[in-house]
């Protein structure tokens, strides 16, 4: 009961915030500079007169701005982000073909992450000072420190070009006529490399969050208690620790999910994943203002969504959340 | 006195300082060293690293220099870190002290407007932002800044609040001083400390963040530097390694080190949670 309140007052704020999203795409359409409709036209050449006359009464750009902006809003109220020109179809159908390969990319980037950096900064702390501790902490600080598609370009180097284990390019073979099963696998393969360097930054995130939460929670009273009792350290550390140390982990992963739609423009620059990222990174050559708008409002859209979604994960694992609120 | 000494017995931190003084020292030297610029063409296209003792780095797809493309990036890295560090601090530390300090509708405020900054994928706003305000030094720079503003303002925040509760404080209002005067003079001072190491964990994601933007080919196109190098071998990837290897451990490198720096300052800061073990 307590949950579904929270997800409709959630839900509620989504909508706000994606309404604000597109007030500050507006604005951001009329700081471009040149004419709004020649923004919106995307600069390409075949934006011809009768065309700039259309987009100018379509958007009301001879009206005045605050009809201009109710009208823009609206529009992406009632789902329509506009045209793309460059690509002759609209921007949602762009981002709809787009988004599955995305999401399969991204959420297995956050599952790998989330599952070998708490994984790891639980080795870490479970040996702290020693050198399995020294070992993992000066990995993660290196992968820290990492630019996302350089990791990815090295992998690519290294196992694709070098080795030849993993294929670097796109996210299935071209013509082979796999189906199935197979196509699964084929899928599968294309997906390691861009999935593991996504998610290598926050991995090292992870760790260190969850190493820093757990030397913390161990410190408390109530893992004394659990000493005396006698029980088996590996047992504190799973049923005692560990899942009073996963609580600021899950939220931080839940904040962070953002910056992994963000990469994600990076990892599929590198990969030639079809995905919205790099139908954003087409975009940005091409000047197609409006794709770039719209996947910025749907990346937006799906970092409110996985929010939402870690504030329900959130409530599982801690039952006390519901009963504060 | 004492705080230099912490910081300094700190091997990780001792390395990093040591790293960005190197690329601090390079940056500075770029022109002497380099007196041609980093455009100019030198050999023939994609020499290969190693065999000629003028150019130890090769060349790139045009005959430039690897080596003084490196040396001029370290200049924009360097640059671009730490004025979008200092205008997100110019954003952040005001907001977030006035929230904090006068709770209330201005904390409700100010703290919904930054949860609303929170919730954008930054780096897809930091490529909108750069892109619709056409790619220069001074747009990559604000875009950044925007981007990196938020944190700081909960951390700035969350650390007046609980200083503003201090028995001084009081006093001070006792005094009759002004809240301006309480807020600059006895409060921000106190707080100075974390922001600090935040700062400069700033600036290694703020180089992070403008090696990516030119990486995608929004960089400002009359500017060498580390990410539009890698972005412009991305396609010969397979027949010039070396091309993207070489900018790559440079950004590693100044990161990691501003990475060192930070979490060594934390702990002279702060030896109780240091001695931890964290």
């Amino acid at each position: 009961m307590q949950i579904a309140g929270t997800i409709l007052s959630r839900l509620f704020k989504a909508a706000i915030t994606l309404l604000a999203i597109a007030i500050l795409n507006f604005f951001l359409v009329h700081a471009a500079p040149g004419d709004p409709a020649t923004v919106l036209a995307g600069e390409a050449g075949a934006a011809d007169e009768q065309m700039i006359a259309d987009l100018k009464a379509r958007f009301g750009l001879d009206q005045p701005f605050h009809i201009q902006l109710a009208r823009y809003v609206g529009n992406i109220v009632t789902l329509d982000l506009g045209y793309s020109f460059r690509q002759g179809q609209p921007v949602l159908d762009l981002i709809l073909d787009r988004l599955p390969a995305t999401l399969i990319l991204t959420l297995t980037a956050f599952w790998i992450s989330l599952l070998a950096g708490v994984a790891l900064g639980v080795a870490a702390s479970a040996r702290v000072g020693k050198f399995t501790d020294t070992l993992i902490t000066s990995v993660a600080l290196l992968f820290y420190a990492t630019p996302l598609y350089w990791a990815a370009l090295m992998a690519v180097l290294v196992f694709s070009v070098q080795l030849g284990w993993l294929p670097g390019f796109g996210y299935e073979t071209v013509g082979s006529g796999f189906s199935g099963l197979a196509r699964a696998w084929d899928i599968l393969k294309h997906l390691i490399l861009p999935a593991l360097t996504l998610g290598l930054f926050f991995m090292a995130v992870y760790m260190r969050m969850t190493r820093a939460s757990m030397l913390e929670v161990a410190q408390q009273d109530f893992v004394k208690t659990a000493r005396a009792k006698g029980l088996a350290p590996a047992t504190i550390r799973r049923r005692h620790i560990l899942r009073n140390a996963l609580l600021p982990v899950v939220t931080l992963a839940g904040l962070q999910a953002g910056q992994l739609v963000g990469g994600a423009v990076l990892t599929e620059t590198v990969f030639a994943w079809p995905g919205i990222g790099r139908l954003m990174f087409e975009s940005l050559a091409a000047r197609d203002y409006n794709t770039i708008l719209g996947v910025f409002l749907v990346s937006a859209a799906m970092v409110i969504v996985f929010n939402i979604l870690t504030d329900i994960v959130y409530r599982l694992i801690d039952p006390r959340i519901g009963h504060k609120a | 006195m004492t705080l230099w000494k912490r910081f300094l017995s700190n091997r990780g931190s001792l390395l990093g300082l040591a790293i960005l003084i190197a690329v601090i020292a390079v940056a500075l030297l770029a022109p002497v060293m380099f007196p041609r610029g980093p455009w100019a063409m030198v050999q023939r296209p994609f020499l290969v690293p190693f065999t000629n003792e003028d150019l130890p780095l090769g060349t790139d797809t045009l005959g430039r220099d690897v080596l003084a493309g490196l040396v001029y990036g370290a200049r924009v890295s360097l640059l671009v870190g730490l004025v979008s560090t200092v205008m997100a601090l110019l954003i952040g530390v005001p907001l977030g002290a006035l929230a904090g300090f006068y709770g209330k509708w201005v904390d409700e405020g100010a703290m919904r407007f930054t949860e609303f900054f929170q919730t954008i994928p930054n780096f897809a706003l930091a490529i909108v932002l750069v892109a619709i305000l056409e790619p220069t030094l001074t747009s990559i720079t604000i875009a950044i800044a925007i981007v990196s503003w938020p944190p700081v303002a909960r951390l700035v925040r969350a650390e007046v609040m609980s200083v503003t509760k201090r028995e001084y404080v009081d006093a001070a209002r006792l005094a009759g001083l002004s809240n301006m005067h309480i807020l600059v003079r006895q409060v921000l001072p106190n707080t100075v400390s974390p922001i600090i190491v935040m700062a400069s964990l700033m600036v290694a994601t703020a180089i992070l963040l403008e090696s990516s933007l030119s990486f995608l080919g929004l960089g400002d196109p009359n500017i060498m530097s580390w990410g539009f190098q890698i972005g412009a071998a991305r396609t010969v990837i397979r027949s010039a390694w070396w091309l993207s290897f070489f900018p790559g451990v440079a950004i590693v490198l100044t990161v990691l080190a501003l990475n060192l720096i930070g979490e060594g300052l934390n702990d002279a800061l702060n030896p109780h949670l240091a001695r931890k073990g964290r």
